[in-house]
Protein backbone atom coordinates (compact mmCIF):
# COMPACT_ATOMS: atom_id res chain seq x y z
CA UNK A 1 0.00 0.00 0.00
CA UNK A 2 2.91 2.69 0.56
CA UNK A 3 3.62 4.15 -2.72
CA UNK A 4 4.15 7.51 -3.86
CA UNK A 5 0.90 9.69 -2.73
CA UNK A 6 -0.39 13.24 -3.36
CA UNK A 7 -1.89 15.96 -0.81
CA UNK A 8 -3.86 14.50 1.56
CA UNK A 9 -7.02 16.72 2.35
CA UNK A 10 -8.44 17.07 5.41
CA UNK A 11 -12.13 17.76 6.44
CA UNK A 12 -12.92 18.04 9.99
CA UNK A 13 -16.51 15.69 10.70
CA UNK A 14 -18.94 18.06 12.87
CA UNK A 15 -22.66 18.32 11.34
CA UNK A 16 -24.48 16.86 8.51
CA UNK A 17 -23.29 18.95 5.72
CA UNK A 18 -19.70 18.09 6.21
CA UNK A 19 -20.54 14.23 5.38
CA UNK A 20 -22.03 15.83 2.22
CA UNK A 21 -18.60 17.63 2.02
CA UNK A 22 -16.76 13.80 2.39
CA UNK A 23 -19.15 12.70 -0.17
CA UNK A 24 -18.22 15.14 -2.78
CA UNK A 25 -14.54 15.08 -2.16
CA UNK A 26 -14.47 11.78 -2.42
CA UNK A 27 -16.37 11.76 -5.77
CA UNK A 28 -14.56 13.99 -7.16
CA UNK A 29 -11.33 12.39 -6.32
CA UNK A 30 -12.95 9.32 -7.51
CA UNK A 31 -13.08 10.64 -10.83
CA UNK A 32 -9.64 12.12 -11.06
CA UNK A 33 -8.50 8.09 -10.32
CA UNK A 34 -10.55 6.98 -13.25
CA UNK A 35 -12.37 4.68 -11.42
CA UNK A 36 -15.18 2.86 -13.38
CA UNK A 37 -19.04 4.30 -12.47
CA UNK A 38 -19.73 1.76 -10.20
CA UNK A 39 -16.37 1.68 -8.24
CA UNK A 40 -16.57 5.73 -8.03
CA UNK A 41 -21.02 5.01 -6.63
CA UNK A 42 -19.24 2.22 -4.43
CA UNK A 43 -16.76 4.31 -2.62
CA UNK A 44 -18.56 7.24 -2.13
CA UNK A 45 -21.00 5.13 -0.66
CA UNK A 46 -18.58 3.70 1.42
CA UNK A 47 -16.99 6.85 2.68
CA UNK A 48 -21.21 8.59 3.31
CA UNK A 49 -21.59 5.67 5.81
CA UNK A 50 -17.87 6.14 7.69
CA UNK A 51 -18.44 9.66 7.74
CA UNK A 52 -21.91 9.01 9.45
CA UNK A 53 -20.45 6.94 11.82
CA UNK A 54 -17.86 9.60 12.73
CA UNK A 55 -20.36 11.82 13.29
CA UNK A 56 -23.29 10.04 15.06
CA UNK A 57 -20.62 7.33 17.33
CA UNK A 58 -17.61 9.01 17.27
CA UNK A 59 -19.21 11.96 18.13
CA UNK A 60 -17.22 14.09 15.13
CA UNK A 61 -13.96 13.39 14.05
CA UNK A 62 -12.16 13.71 10.96
CA UNK A 63 -11.81 12.58 7.59
CA UNK A 64 -8.72 12.50 5.31
CA UNK A 65 -8.64 11.51 1.66
CA UNK A 66 -6.10 11.06 -0.84
CA UNK A 67 -5.38 10.54 -4.30
CA UNK A 68 -3.10 7.67 -4.24
CA UNK A 69 -0.98 6.21 -7.01
CA UNK A 70 0.80 2.74 -6.48
CA UNK A 71 3.19 2.16 -10.07
CA UNK A 72 0.44 2.10 -12.92
CA UNK A 73 -2.38 2.44 -10.67
CA UNK A 74 -4.24 5.03 -9.29
CA UNK A 75 -6.66 4.69 -6.38
CA UNK A 76 -8.83 7.22 -3.78
CA UNK A 77 -7.71 5.89 -0.03
CA UNK A 78 -9.95 7.39 2.06
CA UNK A 79 -9.04 7.63 6.69
CA UNK A 80 -11.92 8.01 9.24
CA UNK A 81 -10.53 8.92 12.70
CA UNK A 82 -12.80 9.86 15.99
CA UNK A 83 -11.94 9.72 19.62
CA UNK A 84 -15.53 8.39 20.84
CA UNK A 85 -16.11 5.62 22.55
CA UNK A 86 -14.52 3.21 20.51
CA UNK A 87 -16.11 -0.59 19.70
CA UNK A 88 -15.83 -2.85 22.63
CA UNK A 89 -17.18 -6.05 20.31
CA UNK A 90 -15.87 -5.96 16.81
CA UNK A 91 -17.10 -8.90 15.26
CA UNK A 92 -20.68 -8.14 16.53
CA UNK A 93 -20.26 -4.65 15.12
CA UNK A 94 -19.38 -5.82 11.73
CA UNK A 95 -22.45 -8.07 11.46
CA UNK A 96 -25.16 -7.24 9.04
CA UNK A 97 -28.18 -6.05 10.84
CA UNK A 98 -26.70 -5.35 13.66
CA UNK A 99 -26.73 -1.73 15.41
CA UNK A 100 -25.95 -0.08 18.89
CA UNK A 101 -27.90 3.08 17.21
CA UNK A 102 -31.33 3.40 15.18
CA UNK A 103 -30.08 2.45 11.96
CA UNK A 104 -30.20 -0.39 9.09
CA UNK A 105 -26.96 -1.68 10.66
CA UNK A 106 -25.40 -2.49 7.40
CA UNK A 107 -23.09 0.57 7.05
CA UNK A 108 -20.01 -0.68 8.70
CA UNK A 109 -20.34 -4.01 7.18
CA UNK A 110 -22.02 -2.83 4.26
CA UNK A 111 -19.01 -0.80 3.70
CA UNK A 112 -16.36 -3.15 4.18
CA UNK A 113 -18.12 -5.34 0.85
CA UNK A 114 -17.87 -1.52 -1.44
CA UNK A 115 -14.15 -1.16 -1.31
CA UNK A 116 -11.24 -2.99 -2.06
CA UNK A 117 -9.26 -2.23 0.87
CA UNK A 118 -10.55 -1.88 4.43
CA UNK A 119 -8.93 -1.58 7.77
CA UNK A 120 -10.23 -0.97 10.92
CA UNK A 121 -8.32 0.03 14.56
CA UNK A 122 -10.30 0.71 17.78
CA UNK A 123 -10.64 -0.15 21.14
CA UNK A 124 -12.90 0.74 23.85
CA UNK A 125 -12.29 3.95 25.00
CA UNK A 126 -9.59 4.48 22.06
CA UNK A 127 -11.61 5.92 19.46
CA UNK A 128 -11.95 4.74 15.85
CA UNK A 129 -9.16 4.71 12.71
CA UNK A 130 -11.26 3.16 9.23
CA UNK A 131 -8.86 3.01 6.50
CA UNK A 132 -10.83 2.44 2.42
CA UNK A 133 -9.01 2.69 -0.50
CA UNK A 134 -10.38 1.88 -4.27
CA UNK A 135 -8.35 1.26 -6.63
CA UNK A 136 -8.33 1.33 -11.10
CA UNK A 137 -8.77 -2.02 -12.46
CA UNK B 1 -3.97 56.38 43.54
CA UNK B 2 -3.67 58.58 40.80
CA UNK B 3 -6.68 59.72 39.12
CA UNK B 4 -5.43 59.85 35.64
CA UNK B 5 -4.67 56.08 36.14
CA UNK B 6 -8.09 54.96 37.26
CA UNK B 7 -10.33 57.53 35.31
CA UNK B 8 -13.97 56.80 36.66
CA UNK B 9 -16.84 56.08 34.21
CA UNK B 10 -18.33 59.47 35.07
CA UNK B 11 -14.85 61.12 34.05
CA UNK B 12 -14.80 59.41 31.00
CA UNK B 13 -18.13 60.52 30.29
CA UNK B 14 -17.43 63.87 31.12
CA UNK B 15 -14.61 64.16 29.11
CA UNK B 16 -16.32 62.25 26.14
CA UNK B 17 -18.79 64.68 26.23
CA UNK B 18 -16.95 68.01 26.47
CA UNK B 19 -15.01 66.44 23.13
CA UNK B 20 -18.32 65.15 21.32
CA UNK B 21 -17.92 67.35 19.05
CA UNK B 22 -14.65 66.71 17.17
CA UNK B 23 -15.19 62.72 18.18
CA UNK B 24 -17.98 62.51 15.91
CA UNK B 25 -16.25 64.66 12.95
CA UNK B 26 -12.93 61.92 13.45
CA UNK B 27 -15.36 59.10 13.72
CA UNK B 28 -17.76 60.43 10.73
CA UNK B 29 -15.05 61.14 8.63
CA UNK B 30 -13.37 57.74 9.40
CA UNK B 31 -16.25 55.49 8.87
CA UNK B 32 -17.87 57.70 5.64
CA UNK B 33 -14.33 56.82 4.43
CA UNK B 34 -14.72 53.36 4.27
CA UNK B 35 -18.61 52.92 3.59
CA UNK B 36 -18.41 55.20 0.56
CA UNK B 37 -21.35 54.32 -1.31
CA UNK B 38 -22.90 51.77 0.94
CA UNK B 39 -24.37 53.83 2.86
CA UNK B 40 -25.17 58.08 2.81
CA UNK B 41 -23.34 60.38 5.17
CA UNK B 42 -26.97 61.84 6.62
CA UNK B 43 -27.28 58.16 7.60
CA UNK B 44 -24.04 57.43 9.25
CA UNK B 45 -24.28 60.42 10.94
CA UNK B 46 -27.97 59.42 12.55
CA UNK B 47 -26.56 55.68 13.78
CA UNK B 48 -23.37 57.50 15.04
CA UNK B 49 -25.65 60.16 17.02
CA UNK B 50 -27.47 57.17 18.81
CA UNK B 51 -24.31 54.90 19.22
CA UNK B 52 -22.97 58.09 21.33
CA UNK B 53 -25.67 59.32 23.35
CA UNK B 54 -26.15 55.14 24.18
CA UNK B 55 -22.78 55.34 25.02
CA UNK B 56 -22.85 58.49 27.63
CA UNK B 57 -26.00 57.10 28.79
CA UNK B 58 -23.99 54.22 29.99
CA UNK B 59 -21.13 55.98 30.95
CA UNK B 60 -23.14 58.24 32.96
CA UNK B 61 -24.95 55.48 34.99
CA UNK B 62 -21.81 53.66 36.14
CA UNK B 63 -20.99 51.47 33.26
CA UNK B 64 -17.47 50.57 32.49
CA UNK B 65 -18.39 46.94 30.68
CA UNK B 66 -20.26 46.56 28.09
CA UNK B 67 -22.13 43.67 30.04
CA UNK B 68 -23.04 45.88 32.62
CA UNK B 69 -26.88 46.51 32.74
CA UNK B 70 -26.33 50.43 32.10
CA UNK B 71 -25.51 49.32 28.24
CA UNK B 72 -28.55 47.74 28.01
CA UNK B 73 -29.65 50.19 25.34
CA UNK B 74 -26.50 50.21 23.70
CA UNK B 75 -26.29 46.50 23.31
CA UNK B 76 -29.96 46.89 21.71
CA UNK B 77 -28.94 49.48 19.18
CA UNK B 78 -25.87 47.78 18.00
CA UNK B 79 -27.36 44.89 17.87
CA UNK B 80 -30.18 46.65 15.28
CA UNK B 81 -27.63 47.96 13.32
CA UNK B 82 -25.86 45.21 12.65
CA UNK B 83 -28.55 42.88 11.48
CA UNK B 84 -29.81 45.44 9.26
CA UNK B 85 -25.90 45.67 8.10
CA UNK B 86 -26.45 41.73 7.21
CA UNK B 87 -29.50 41.91 5.60
CA UNK B 88 -28.46 44.66 3.43
CA UNK B 89 -25.22 42.45 2.23
CA UNK B 90 -22.60 43.83 4.18
CA UNK B 91 -19.36 42.48 4.47
CA UNK B 92 -18.34 42.03 8.35
CA UNK B 93 -15.54 44.07 7.77
CA UNK B 94 -17.79 46.99 6.74
CA UNK B 95 -20.17 46.49 9.51
CA UNK B 96 -17.19 45.86 12.28
CA UNK B 97 -15.93 49.63 10.71
CA UNK B 98 -18.74 51.57 11.90
CA UNK B 99 -17.45 50.93 15.50
CA UNK B 100 -13.79 50.51 15.15
CA UNK B 101 -13.84 53.90 13.60
CA UNK B 102 -14.88 55.61 16.62
CA UNK B 103 -11.02 54.81 17.77
CA UNK B 104 -10.31 57.10 15.56
CA UNK B 105 -11.92 60.04 17.36
CA UNK B 106 -11.03 58.74 20.73
CA UNK B 107 -7.22 58.71 20.41
CA UNK B 108 -6.34 62.55 20.50
CA UNK B 109 -8.50 62.86 23.92
CA UNK B 110 -5.39 61.04 25.39
CA UNK B 111 -3.93 64.32 25.73
CA UNK B 112 -6.59 65.85 27.50
CA UNK B 113 -4.79 64.31 30.82
CA UNK B 114 -7.55 61.42 31.14
CA UNK B 115 -6.78 57.37 30.59
CA UNK B 116 -9.14 56.17 27.94
CA UNK B 117 -7.81 52.96 28.16
CA UNK B 118 -11.02 51.89 29.82
CA UNK B 119 -13.25 54.12 26.77
CA UNK B 120 -10.84 51.87 23.94
CA UNK B 121 -11.57 48.73 25.26
CA UNK B 122 -15.20 49.36 25.67
CA UNK B 123 -15.10 49.74 21.96
CA UNK B 124 -13.30 46.71 20.90
CA UNK B 125 -16.15 44.92 23.25
CA UNK B 126 -18.44 46.64 20.94
CA UNK B 127 -16.64 45.86 17.84
CA UNK B 128 -17.15 42.16 18.80
CA UNK B 129 -20.76 42.39 19.66
CA UNK B 130 -21.24 43.64 16.10
CA UNK B 131 -19.35 40.75 14.69
CA UNK B 132 -21.30 38.35 17.20
CA UNK B 133 -24.74 39.88 16.08
CA UNK B 134 -23.84 40.19 12.71
CA UNK B 135 -22.97 36.57 12.32
CA UNK B 136 -26.16 35.33 14.35
CA UNK B 137 -28.16 37.84 11.53
CA UNK B 138 -26.31 35.79 8.55
CA UNK B 139 -27.08 32.88 10.70
CA UNK B 140 -30.80 33.11 10.40
CA UNK B 141 -30.52 34.37 6.97
CA UNK B 142 -28.61 30.76 6.15
CA UNK B 143 -31.49 28.73 7.90
CA UNK B 144 -33.96 30.30 6.57
CA UNK B 145 -33.19 30.21 2.79
CA UNK B 146 -32.18 26.42 3.84
CA UNK B 147 -35.79 26.05 5.22
CA UNK B 148 -37.38 27.45 1.80
CA UNK B 149 -34.69 25.53 -0.39
CA UNK B 150 -36.55 22.58 1.36
CA UNK B 151 -39.68 23.19 0.20
CA UNK B 152 -38.74 24.43 -2.88
CA UNK B 153 -36.44 21.07 -3.87
CA UNK B 154 -39.50 18.21 -3.30
CA UNK B 155 -42.40 18.99 -5.56
CA UNK B 156 -45.09 16.19 -5.66
CA UNK B 157 -46.31 16.28 -9.38
CA UNK B 158 -49.45 14.36 -10.60
CA UNK B 159 -48.37 12.11 -13.62
CA UNK B 160 -51.69 10.82 -14.49
CA UNK B 161 -55.44 10.50 -12.63
CA UNK B 162 -54.44 8.76 -9.29
CA UNK B 163 -51.10 8.80 -9.84
CA UNK B 164 -48.03 11.10 -8.58
CA UNK B 165 -44.41 10.96 -8.66
CA UNK B 166 -42.03 12.61 -6.13
CA UNK B 167 -38.64 13.27 -8.54
CA UNK B 168 -35.93 13.49 -5.84
CA UNK B 169 -32.66 15.55 -6.77
CA UNK B 170 -29.87 16.22 -4.09
CA UNK B 171 -29.08 14.42 -0.60
CA UNK B 172 -31.62 13.11 1.24
CA UNK B 173 -31.28 13.80 4.96
CA UNK B 174 -33.66 13.55 7.79
CA UNK B 175 -35.22 16.45 7.50
CA UNK B 176 -35.59 16.38 3.84
CA UNK B 177 -36.70 12.91 3.96
CA UNK B 178 -39.62 13.74 6.42
CA UNK B 179 -40.64 16.90 4.26
CA UNK B 180 -40.46 14.71 1.12
CA UNK B 181 -43.29 12.12 3.18
CA UNK B 182 -45.29 14.70 4.68
CA UNK B 183 -45.88 16.60 1.59
CA UNK B 184 -46.24 12.98 -0.33
CA UNK B 185 -48.82 11.39 2.06
CA UNK B 186 -50.89 14.83 1.88
CA UNK B 187 -51.22 14.57 -1.70
CA UNK B 188 -51.94 11.34 -1.72
CA UNK B 189 -55.37 12.18 0.59
CA UNK B 190 -55.95 15.82 -1.48
CA UNK B 191 -55.55 14.41 -5.08
CA UNK B 192 -57.07 10.75 -4.22
CA UNK B 193 -54.23 8.75 -6.03
CA UNK B 194 -53.45 5.09 -5.29
CA UNK B 195 -50.61 4.72 -6.92
CA UNK B 196 -47.08 7.11 -5.43
CA UNK B 197 -43.57 6.91 -7.73
CA UNK B 198 -40.48 7.89 -5.43
CA UNK B 199 -37.69 8.70 -8.64
CA UNK B 200 -34.59 8.60 -7.36
CA UNK B 201 -32.27 9.50 -10.93
CA UNK B 202 -31.14 12.75 -8.93
CA UNK B 203 -29.90 11.19 -5.70
CA UNK B 204 -26.14 10.70 -6.30
CA UNK B 205 -25.33 7.73 -3.74
CA UNK B 206 -28.02 5.72 -1.92
CA UNK B 207 -26.16 5.16 1.10
CA UNK B 208 -27.75 3.32 4.09
CA UNK B 209 -29.32 5.99 5.71
CA UNK B 210 -30.76 7.46 2.40
CA UNK B 211 -32.64 3.36 1.83
CA UNK B 212 -33.84 3.77 5.18
CA UNK B 213 -35.47 6.53 4.99
CA UNK B 214 -36.97 5.46 0.95
CA UNK B 215 -38.22 2.50 3.41
CA UNK B 216 -40.04 4.53 5.87
CA UNK B 217 -41.68 6.51 3.32
CA UNK B 218 -43.11 3.60 0.92
CA UNK B 219 -44.38 1.81 4.33
CA UNK B 220 -46.07 5.08 5.23
CA UNK B 221 -47.80 5.42 1.80
CA UNK B 222 -48.45 1.92 2.12
CA UNK B 223 -50.87 2.44 4.75
CA UNK B 224 -52.36 4.81 3.44
CA UNK B 225 -53.57 2.15 0.74
CA UNK B 226 -51.33 3.33 -1.64
CA UNK B 227 -49.21 1.41 -3.70
CA UNK B 228 -45.79 2.56 -4.37
CA UNK B 229 -42.87 2.36 -6.81
CA UNK B 230 -39.14 3.43 -6.46
CA UNK B 231 -38.10 4.09 -9.76
CA UNK B 232 -34.28 5.64 -11.11
CA UNK B 233 -32.40 2.55 -10.05
CA UNK B 234 -29.42 3.08 -12.09
CA UNK B 235 -26.65 0.14 -12.79
CA UNK B 236 -24.12 1.94 -9.89
CA UNK B 237 -26.82 2.66 -7.74
CA UNK B 238 -28.42 -1.03 -8.10
CA UNK B 239 -24.66 -2.73 -7.07
CA UNK B 240 -23.83 -0.58 -4.69
CA UNK B 241 -27.37 -1.07 -3.14
CA UNK B 242 -26.86 -4.89 -3.42
CA UNK B 243 -22.97 -4.78 -1.94
CA UNK B 244 -24.35 -2.69 1.24
CA UNK B 245 -26.72 -5.63 1.48
CA UNK B 246 -29.92 -3.35 1.17
CA UNK B 247 -32.92 -5.19 1.17
CA UNK B 248 -35.61 -3.48 -0.22
CA UNK B 249 -38.19 -6.60 0.21
CA UNK B 250 -40.97 -6.72 -1.60
CA UNK B 251 -41.02 -2.80 -2.47
CA UNK B 252 -42.04 -2.03 -6.22
CA UNK B 253 -38.43 -0.67 -8.11
CA UNK B 254 -38.32 0.14 -11.92
CA UNK B 255 -35.62 1.19 -13.50
CA UNK B 256 -36.79 4.35 -15.34
CA UNK B 257 -39.98 6.67 -13.83
CA UNK B 258 -41.33 5.74 -17.06
CA UNK B 259 -41.41 1.91 -16.63
CA UNK B 260 -42.77 3.01 -13.05
CA UNK B 261 -45.93 4.59 -15.08
CA UNK B 262 -46.58 2.48 -17.29
CA UNK B 263 -47.20 -0.66 -14.49
CA UNK B 264 -49.27 2.10 -12.53
CA UNK B 265 -51.53 2.90 -15.65
CA UNK B 266 -51.59 -0.94 -16.44
CA UNK B 267 -52.85 -1.67 -12.85
CA UNK B 268 -55.25 1.32 -12.70
CA UNK B 269 -56.33 -0.15 -16.13
CA UNK B 270 -56.84 -3.63 -14.93
CA UNK B 271 -58.83 -2.07 -11.63
CA UNK B 272 -60.76 -0.60 -14.27
CA UNK B 273 -62.01 -3.36 -16.12
CA UNK B 274 -63.23 -5.47 -13.33
CA UNK B 275 -65.74 -2.26 -12.69
CA UNK B 276 -63.79 -0.81 -9.75
CA UNK B 277 -63.50 2.62 -9.98
CA UNK B 278 -60.04 3.66 -11.24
Amino acid sequence: MSAPTTTVEHVPIRTDSDVVKVRQLVRALAQQARLSLVDQTKLVTAASELARNTLVYGGGGDAEVQLAVDGVRTGVRAVFKDDGPGIPDLDLALTDGWTSGSGLGLGLSGSRRLVQHFAIDTAPGAGTRVEIATWSR
Amino acid sequence: MADVATAAPETLAQTLAAHAERVRGVWLDAAARELHGRTSRGELDREQAEILDALLDGLRSGGIALADPAFDQLRGILADVSATRARLGFTPRETAIGIFALKEGLYPLASAGVDITPLLRLVDQLGLLTFETFAAAREAIIAEQAEQLLELSTPVVKLWEGIVAVPLVGTLDSARAQVVMEKLLNTLVDTGSEHAIIDITGVPAVDTQVAQHLLKTVVAARLMGAECTISGIRPQIAQTIVALGIEFGDIRTRATLADALVDALRATRAARQVGLPA
